[in-house]
């Protein structure tokens, strides 16, 4: 029985895994939370469709590190699309689709060229169970520097979400926040990406808070619920792809994810 | 009590978009201890006028809020009542996250401060919405949901208070305690009250002075006056007006 549950520890890789799900939920659970309030699901997914562009560009460009590339492709990427999400546009969604698939298109051709793709498909599906000792310093660094943040922001980003122009006449600087939101997503959606993949990275941001949604009462109960899913998601997913041959993690904690998504689903219906 | 010193003057304010004049020199001036509603048709700039008045649109001319020897306020404090909030229904913020969260750094995902509240209660209590904290915004009905936004207002008390009305989805007895609150308020509070409304009934009642917009000023003075001008009765040809006790 305790092979069954622990057996995994023994191997380095596995307790590196354990320990990046354990960092990288709750802070996905953190931006996801207000990811969903501000109605921004298509807009984060777009942001993790531009890594593709961003490493293209850092190959055109010669670098033989791309994650500067990418890095700073996705946070100009991110401040353009806020623009025009918040533009007189009427379909904004429609906007953010061009370029989201634009991006993609242009990543494709500039990494594809040569028949090399396949050097990349990493990117695509990622590895958690790829990530080093090293990596997860910069990971544990992250997310305690997302939650200084939180503690100092989250109530003007909470009240931006709920209403942009009552926030600003109480002194809060709408326009500024809500680009710094953006910043950080992006910022840690492209960190996060070599180990979630960039297919499901939105899945794993958006789906725990969302099935946090259906029973949260309150913004504090709504953020706690979405930190349970995640980890329970995360460390579940992770124990299931040992049990089944190291089968892909991340689809595997966005299965569960998505189960926790529709049992809450029913859970509300049942309740009404 | 109202100082009836502060007032809120409105000078030759235009607004563009693109080619499209939506307002076109519009004058007003308001005082503090009064309610003065703008009303109008819709796409009459209503709106337009708040949103140049809160900042939120380029303009010309100009906008001043000065004290009694006509220096400008510095500081000036707005509250505002949007028409309504940016949220889905299923959205899990309460009456007491959207307070705390306007009013407050203490981050509202931490446990709650006993002291707060009660201090958010007893605001409440004077919106008559004090059973609401703990309701979620997108479960609120239209009259308690611009209850918990006036109070949201006027926490901290502001100089200026600005109303954009919901075109609907306020029942009539919503809307009547509505404006005793708001009457009650004009009364014991100092500030100068701006309100976009749609009921005429009510303006009627309960308005100091009314602004007729038309995409510009078309008439201005006390309800009497504005509604019993030829120009009212050229907007509003069929007005729905019955008599409105306070």
């Amino acid at each position: 029985m305790s092979e069954l549950l622990f057996g995994w520890w023994e191997y380095e890789f596995m307790r590196n895994a354990f320990f990046a799900v354990v960092l990288i939920m709750p802070l996905f659970a953190m931006l996801g939370t207000l990811v969903v309030n501000n109605g921004m699901a298509f807009f984060s997914d777009a942001l993790g469709h531009s890594a593709l562009t961003g490493v293209g560009v850092g190959v055109i460009l010669g670098m033989s590190d791309y994650k500067p590339a990418m890095i700073v492709f996705a946070l100009l990427f991110a401040l353009i699309m806020n623009r025009i999400r918040h533009s007189r546009l009427s379909s904004t969604d429609t906007v953010i689709g061009v370029f989201s698939s634009c991006g993609v298109a242009l990543g494709l051709v500039l990494l594809s060229r040569g028949g090399s793709f396949s050097r990349y498909q990493s990117l695509l599906i990622g590895d958690i169970l790829s990530i080093t000792g090293d990596e997860i310093i910069i990971l544990a660094a992250t997310l305690a520097a997302v939650a200084v943040l939180w503690l100092f922001c989250f109530n003007r980003f909470q009240a931006i979400s709920i209403s942009p122009s009552l926030s600003k006449t109480k002194g809060i600087p709408v326009r500024l926040l809500d680009n710094l939101f953006v910043v950080v997503v992006a910022a840690v959606v492209m960190l996060a990406i070599h180990w979630v993949g960039l297919l499901l990275i939105n899945a794993m941001l958006i789906l725990p808070a969302a099935a946090a949604r259906h029973v949260a009462r309150n913004t504090r109960s709504y953020l706690l619920i979405t930190l349970i899913f995640g980890l329970f998601s995360g460390l579940l997913g992770l124990w299931f792809s040992y049990q089944n041959s190291f089968a892909a993690t991340g689809p595997m904690i966005v299965l569960i994810a998505g189960i926790l998504y529709f049992a809450t689903y029913a859970l509300r219906d049942s309740r009404q | 009590m109202a100082c009836g010193l502060h007032c809120l003057k409105i000078q030759h304010i235009s607004v563009a978009f693109g080619d499209n004049l939506l307002i076109r020199d519009v004058n007003m001036h308001a005082h503090c201890g009064e309610l003065t509603a703008i009303i109008g048709r819709n796409g009459s700039g209503k709106t337009t006028l708040l949103k140049a008045i809160l900042g939120e649109v380029k303009h010309t001319g100009n906008i001043l809020f000065s004290g009694h020897d006509d220096t400008p306020v510095k500081g000036l404090r707005i509250g505002y009542v949007p028409q309504s909030l940016q949220i889905d229904g299923g959205s899990p913020a309460t009456v007491y996250d959207m307070l705390a969260s306007l009013t407050s750094r203490y981050p509202v995902f931490l446990p709650r401060r006993l002291k707060t509240v009660k201090k958010l209660r007893e605001h409440l209590a004077a919106f008559n919405a004090e059973g609401l904290l703990d309701k979620k915004l997108g479960q609120l009905s239209g009259g308690e949901l611009q209850r918990a936004l006036l109070a949201a207002a006027t926490l901290p008390k502001p100089d200026l208070l600005i109303l954009d009305e919901p075109v609907s989805g306020v029942d009539r007895a919503g809307l009547r305690i509505f404006y005793r609150i708001l009457n009650g308020l004009k009364e014991t509070s100092d500030m100068v009250i701006i309100m976009v409304s749609h009921d005429l009934e009510f303006v009627r009642s309960y308005a100091d002075h009314v602004l007729l917009l038309d995409r510009g000023t078309v008439k201005t003075g006390t309800p009497d006056e504005v509604f019993g001008s030829d120009d009212f009765k050229r907007v509003f040809p069929n007005p729905p007006l019955a008599a409105e006790g306070k």
